[in-house]
């Protein structure tokens, strides 16, 4: 195993996910009232900004096993595009509308995005470069 | 099949001689016939909430939600004991049998419990502020949060790089066992958090 220190992808990632847990707690803790939604796009841009500060860190990693990661990325990330399809459904079929729908439609694009970078993430970092040069069993 | 050198641990030593060969057995790291079934439990659950009635949701939220406590419960606190006493190859051989099934099986409970729950709530006004036991579903609503990151950021990465490790032509002993233990903990960690979801639920149920 070549376990260089990896940068620090997951511990940003959770902390990206539970803002914007956080946001959409509260709002919807407060239907039907109008609340002020400068909390919750707080939130969702503190966690925006931690999923950049990921693209940046995964960017800069030197040796990294790329295609493992893009190949399990991918298909995470249709996985992820459909639950996050779910709970759009839910929030259109509930006739959600406005701001409240924009943060929580931003909210759950971070969330389909950063899930994905987590799988792939957690499959590549541990690259190993004879394996690479002997190729694997995986498709 | 595929041969790999691995560490046993000190109880198993007596069992296979020290540095033999581990047989992994062939295996589909997403199995396709649990694809399709999801697909018919996704499909399912946006029916019952099109349809936005009672029973259909009722049966997708408690149905989905007794089988995510159930799991959770389990693999924390019985099967991961379990697997942490079992010989190398016995483990790898469960691992192989068991965490694809896992990789199609949560996310798909996870969901259906959540989408129909939600728009159960809706329905009876249980998400309303005006809702008498508000506090109880706001609280159902941190835990659900807590376990979604927790799963999300930990389980879920480590249940696929495990599989995806074990299908490599020469898997590493030492990441196996350090992502099963990542594994084998966050699970343990939604187990208890279930008891609190299951205090909130029958709260909310018997008022």
């Amino acid at each position: 195993m070549t376990e260089r220190r990896p940068p620090p992808v997951t511990e940003l990632g959770m902390a990206s996910l539970a803002l914007i847990v956080a946001g959409g707690i509260y709002l919807s803790s407060h239907i039907p009232n109008h609340v002020p939604l400068t909390p919750a796009v707080v939130l969702l841009a503190a966690s925006v900004a931690l999923l950049i500060t990921n693209l940046v860190l995964l960017a800069r990693v030197g040796e990294f096993d790329w295609p493992r990661f893009f190949q399990v990325g991918k298909w995470s990330l249709l996985a992820y595009t459909v639950i996050g399809g779910m709970i759009e459904y839910v929030f259109l079929r509930n006739h959600l509308k406005g701001g409240p729908l924009v943060v929580l439609t931003l909210s759950v694009a971070v969330f389909s995005v950063h899930v994905p970078i987590l799988v792939g993430f957690t499959v590549a970092r541990f690259y190993n470069p004879e394996e690479s040069a002997a190729g694997s069993a995986i498709g | 099949m595929v041969d790999v050198a691995i560490t046993e641990p000190a109880g198993a030593r007596e069992a296979a001689p020290e540095h033999a060969p581990v047989q992994i057995p062939e295996f589909d790291i997403v199995p396709r016939v649990g694809l399709v079934l999801a697909g018919i439990v996704i499909a399912g659950v946006i029916v019952a909430i099109a349809a936005n009635s009672r029973w259909p949701l009722d049966f997708f939220h408690v149905a989905g939600g007794a089988a995510w406590t159930i799991i959770d419960l389990f693999l924390g606190f019985v099967l991961g004991p379990i697997m942490g006493s079992m010989t190398v190859p016995a483990r790898i051989e469960f691992i192989t049998k068991l965490m694809p099934k896992m990789l199609v099986i949560m996310p798909t409970v996870v969901t259906a419990t959540l989408a129909a729950g939600w728009q159960l709530a809706t329905k009876l006004g249980a998400n309303l502020t005006s809702y008498p036991h508000h506090s109880w579903v706001v609280a159902s609503f941190i835990v659900v949060g807590v376990m979604s990151v927790i799963a999300l950021g930990l389980l879920e990465p480590a249940n696929i790089a495990v599989l995806v490790e074990l299908k490599k032509r020469r898997p590493n002993p030492a990441v196996i066992e350090r992502l099963m233990k990542r594994f084998i903990y966050a699970a343990g960690i939604l187990g208890a958090m279930q008891i609190a979801t299951l205090v909130i639920m029958t709260k909310i149920a018997s008022s």
